[in-house]
């Protein structure tokens, strides 16, 4: 009996492996994707798949300012303004504002003054936003009430918390109309002394009341609890208030046109009071239950799936108001296909999934499998996804295009540039000395040569401190820098090294040796260098300067020390960049304003530079409406600093992107963050690709397997043998 | 044994406060307070005064291990190593510098990181036990000659390349699993069959050698001769006798880094999105977060000393020749 029974679970074990093989074989044959890291369950929807490298340290709309973050804060809140999705030059179009907010201005009596009114007759300038009615906040447990309408959570014990662990444990939800109200809250948020909002500094420069009003609240919270939650409708600001339900109203110091490409930022996003009181009950914080974990907003997605350590889920807001796709942009979109979903309400796109993938390597297979549907390029991928031809044109590799993958390129709003200390005795200062030994650098530091060995051409070589695209910015010839480059056949040919040989020697230095002495001039270059990739570009940073017979001293340090450094003024020359906040000239140009040196006020302007006339130039072009005036200025201040050459120039990145063919309405927009609203996927191609692409391999595995079996079987015969034989 | 134990764990306090002592050092050494707070509080338009209350607030403005303000015990106590290092030894691991809940964090990602360790270990055991023995019974012949070379090419083979070796054939080329990812229940069993099969790979080279070696001194041994000397085949004095004795020093070599399973493996998570606690700390070193590179750096210490014991304490439960006292 037990040997029947042992012969039967033994055919049973067996069957059971035959059959699971044959599965396998099966899914194998019938070419389900076994490497598919997505549920089933998830094939043929409209979802969008992306990645994350590092956890969004802040989703608070009062704090958080990285680009990761805005990935998603983006799709949640919505700020009165927002950009054009398919215009260029950038332009502001309403969000949740009816109309764009034409500022009207005051004299120091609060007297109405004309807007040609000069600049020192106006002390204030007042925006008064009027927003839709019927915008609704997506669902939250902060807006549930009770049959008598007593708000459900917002008097929790900790035993009501007990089993609580995501936002999804709380069983009911609620929603609200937004009004300006909230929107004034979110403004005074900006001076919440536990928030630390990283654009309180620059706002209460302009926000009348602002600077006053985070005293104010200081002193609130000294005299309470630590933690307890602080009722910011108590307090008036007096710089932004709520006119009516659906009007507010914003008064600035002085003039700040600037003043509405922040209004398209989530900084000024509204906030419902209820949300801060929410999660400022006790123990929510000790669950990750904070603002910075689960945002509330109005936008079309929501995030209802936070886990860094894993995934995280932006879904489709229910209550969203609406949109419209654009109807107009750039005379080439409608060839593109931009314009094919014109007038479509949006959002086309019900859920975005995006995985904790730390590593470059894995991204890119999984992007070349079809589990992800758009990817930057890195270097180690550059030569597999894209060919450089012999005039520089860019296209994509024949492996790419027979995927059906497809490449934008897009100069980036932001500037990498080598910086020189002006407050050195040697490369700084402002005689002539100095400005031509900087000059000489310039000419040496060969951009094209850097953006083509270390950057595979993904860049453009800088002629002065606008990026391509942004209002002061000239192209062709009368846009280069003259004191770098020649116009030679209708293009930029950098000076010869020659010219900078001579400007070097009459610069005192003839042939890198200082006149005066006959030393060789040393020079320190201050880098936060880290792998062997930073190696090669040290050599050929240092090769640069040998150009001119300078020795270089590489001073490599960590970032922490570096920052030090640099706040202290102890560099001679650096590499740093920028990013734009806003598409405006202003936004480059106050990195050379004096009074925004980093030395001494720890501004912006890390090379320290300062000269008079530009910074009374800065003071006048910044707050002047986009005209010929103002363009006037620009191209006086961009020649004033080109001579002075505090910075060699550097280039501005370009941005390689590729996607799949089922990612459509694909445009970069480089300073709107809300563009996942706009873009589309055809769920059914990706899937059919998918399958395509990914049919399992079977068979290397099985001989894999064998193939120790068959090496030590002539052994084991061998010593069988040796057994029987005796021996 | 239970005075030693507690001896032991006696022993362990001034370990710890020693480990966390250095720590601290070493990371003060490179990182100010307010280098902290500038990580945190962006690279952007970050302003002193900011920066002063967010070290305000954290703490991270009192002095570092005397506090000369204080009064009585106060000026050891009202410091920044006091006050972030005591609560460890409570396993009270408190708030990331970001406001993050570290406790649970741990709690959170020591699953993934066992989802890997722990079938790695025991297949890992399995396959080198299995092949150090088939090296050693068929000892002197072609099949342990080769295999020996082999073993050697395999652990001078560096672990980086195995992950991306194992991700380009097996995820790419055959595409039999997913590249990398993780999933939770019975979901993560696919995403797990890739970073095992690299880490048992990885780990054949030098564990076969090594259970070849410990195989090959227990067949020299007396009691082996003798079992021959009765007539016992070959097999039945390797698998009989030979694996009992030889199972003494894996075990207790296993038993050593049993705990420290739970922090999981840097390169390997990192690579295949497992998120476990192994890329946990260095992702916070990069962000200058002292709170959790503190309560893992206090956590590894305490699994290490934890293993320590646990390696006496499996002497004397494989070889009862062995008092602990």
């Amino acid at each position: 009996m037990t040997a029947v029974c042992g012969r039967r679970v033994r055919r049973s074990l067996l069957t059971r492996l035959i059959g699971g093989f044959s599965v396998v074989l099966l899914v194998g044959c019938t070419g389900g994707p076994w490497n598919n890291p997505y549920p089933p369950s998830e094939n043929g929807r409209t979802i969008v798949y992306s990645s994350f490298e590092e956890r969004p340290k802040h989703l608070d709309p009062a704090r958080s300012y990285s680009a990761n973050e805005a990935a998603f804060t983006g799709q949640i809140y919505e700020p009165p303004l927002q950009y054009h999705y398919l215009k260029r030059p950038y332009t502001l179009i309403p969000l949740t504002a009816v109309e764009i907010p034409r500022p009207f201005y005051l004299d120091a009596q609060h007297r109405r003054v004309s807007d040609q009114a000069p600049n020192g007759a106006i002390a204030y300038s007042v925006y008064e936003i009027q927003i839709a009615p019927g915008i609704r906040y997506q669902p939250h447990p902060a807006f549930a009430v009770d049959a008598r309408g007593v708000p459900r959570y917002h008097h929790l014990s900790p035993q009501d918390l007990r089993n609580v662990f995501t936002l999804a444990d709380f069983p009911l939800t609620g929603t609200r109309e937004l009004i300006a109200e909230d929107y004034v809250y979110q403004i005074k948020r900006l001076a919440h002394p536990r928030l630390h909002s990283p654009i309180f500094g620059v706002m209460s420069e302009y926000i009348v009341g602002l600077s006053e009003y985070a005293a104010t609240l200081e002193q609130a919270q000294a005299s309470g609890e630590p933690d307890a939650y602080l009722d910011l409708g108590r307090y008036p600001l007096e710089g932004a208030v709520a006119m009516d339900r659906y009007r507010y109203r914003i008064t600035l110091k002085g003039k700040y046109p600037q003043m509405l490409y922040w209004l398209a930022m989530p900084f000024f996003a509204p906030l419902p009071p209820e949300a801060d009181r929410f999660y400022a009950q006790p123990g929510m914080a000790e669950k990750n239950l904070t603002l910075d974990w689960y945002p509330v907003g109005t936008g079309p997605y929501r995030l209802t799936v936070n886990n860094p350590n894993r995934q995280m889920i932006l879904e489709r807001n229910p209550n969203y108001h609406g949109e419209r796709y654009p109807d107009e942009g750039e005379p080439e979109d409608t060839a593109a296909g931009l314009l094919r979903d014109a007038g479509a309400a949006l959002p086309f796109i019900d859920q975005a999934i995006y995985s904790l993938e730390k590593e470059s390597i894995p991204y890119w297979n999984k992007f070349l499998q079809g589990y992800y549907d758009v990817t930057g390029i890195s270097s180690d991928s550059f030569d597999q996804a894209v060919k450089i031809g012999a005039q520089g044109d860019v296209a994509l590799s024949d492996d790419m295009r027979a995927k059906g993958i497809r490449l934008i390129t897009s100069v980036e709003t932001s500037t990498f540039y080598l910086g020189f200390n002006l407050l050195d005795p040697v490369v700084g200062g402002y005689d002539d000395r100095a400005r031509k030994l900087r000059q000489a650098i310039s000419i040496a530091f060969d951009d094209e040569e850097f953006i083509s060995i270390f950057r595979n051409g993904r860049g453009t070589p800088a002629q002065g401190p606008i990026p391509p695209g942004i209002f002061g910015a000239r192209e062709g010839r009368e846009g280069i820098n003259p004191y770098v480059y020649d116009w030679v056949n209708d293009r930029p040919q950098r000076k010869s090294i020659d010219e900078a040989r001579r400007l070097l020697a009459e610069a005192g230095y003839p042939n890198g040796r200082s006149a005066a002495t006959g030393r060789p001039l040393l020079l320190h270059f201050d880098v936060t260098a880290g792998g062997p990739d930073d190696k090669a570009r040290l050599d050929w940073v240092r090769k640069q300067f040998h150009k001119l017979s300078l020795e270089l001293e590489i001073r490599d340090t960590d970032y922490n020390r570096f920052q030090d450094k640099m706040r202290a003024g102890n560099v001679q020359m650096f590499q740093w960049g920028w990013n734009a906040d806003y598409p405006d000239p202003e936004n480059f140009l106050f990195l050379l304003y004096g009074p925004n040196r980093k030395v001494g006020k720890n501004g912006e302007n890390a090379g320290n530079y300062e000269n008079p006339e530009f910074d009374r130039l800065f003071e006048r072009m910044k707050t002047m409406e986009n005209g010929p005036e103002r363009r006037a200025l620009i191209d006086r201040m961009v020649e004033i600093v080109r001579r002075d050459a505090p910075w060699a120039w550097g280039f501005h990145p370009k941005q390689f992107t590729l996607h799949h063919a089922w990612y459509q309405n694909a445009k970069p927009n480089l300073m709107a963050n809300n563009t996942l609203k706009y873009k589309r996927v055809d769920p059914r191609l990706r899937r059919d690709l998918r399958v395509d692409w990914n049919r399992p391999m079977v068979w290397p595995v099985v001989v894999a397997l064998a193939l120790p079996v068959l090496v030590v079987f002539p052994a084991a015969l061998r010593y069988a043998r040796r057994n029987r034989s005796g021996r | 044994m239970s005075a030693y134990l507690l001896r032991r764990v006696l022993y362990a306090i001034p370990i710890l406060i020693g480990v966390n002592l250095i720590t601290f050092a070493l990371f003060f050494i490179v990182n100010t307070p307010d280098n902290m707070a500038r990580v945190h509080l962006g690279v952007k338009r970050v302003t002193a005064d900011a920066i002063a209350k967010w070290k305000h607030e954290r703490g991270y403005d009192k002095p570092r291990f005397v506090n000369p303000a204080a009064s009585g015990l106060g000026k050891v106590t009202d410091t920044i190593f006091a006050e972030k290092s005591l609560s460890l030894f409570a396993l009270q691991f408190g708030r990331a510098d970001d406001g993050r809940d570290i406790g649970a964090d741990i709690r959170q990602r020591m699953w993934p990181s066992l989802a890997i360790a722990v079938p790695s270990l025991l297949v890992g055991l399995l396959i080198n036990i299995t092949f150090g023995m088939v090296l050693a019974f068929f000892r002197g012949t072609y099949l342990d000659v080769w295999g020996v070379v082999l073993c050697v090419i395999l652990l001078s083979i560096s672990s980086l390349f195995y992950i991306i070796g194992g991700q380009y054939l097996i995820a790419k080329l055959l595409r039999l699993v997913p590249i990398s990812g993780y999933d939770t229940g019975l979901a993560a069993a696919k995403f797990v069959v890739l970073p095992v099969a690299v880490g048992v790979l990885s780990g054949i080279g030098a564990g076969t050698r090594l259970y070849r070696t410990i195989f090959l001194e227990e067949m020299g041994k007396d009691y082996m001769r003798t079992a021959r000397a009765k007539g016992f085949s070959e097999i039945r004095v390797l698998f009989g006798h030979g694996l009992k004795n030889a199972l003494v020093p894996i075990l207790t070599g296993v038993v050593a880094i049993l705990p420290l399973l739970f922090l999981g493996s840097l390169i390997l998570e990192s690579f295949f999105g497992i998120p476990g606690l192994g890329s946990y700390t260095i992702d916070d070193i990069r962000s200058q977060d002292f709170a959790i590179v503190r309560a893992m750096v206090f956590l590894g210490s305490l699994l290490y000393i934890v293993g320590l014991v646990l390696t006496d304490v499996s002497y004397t439960v494989v070889d009862p020749r062995i008092r602990l006292r």
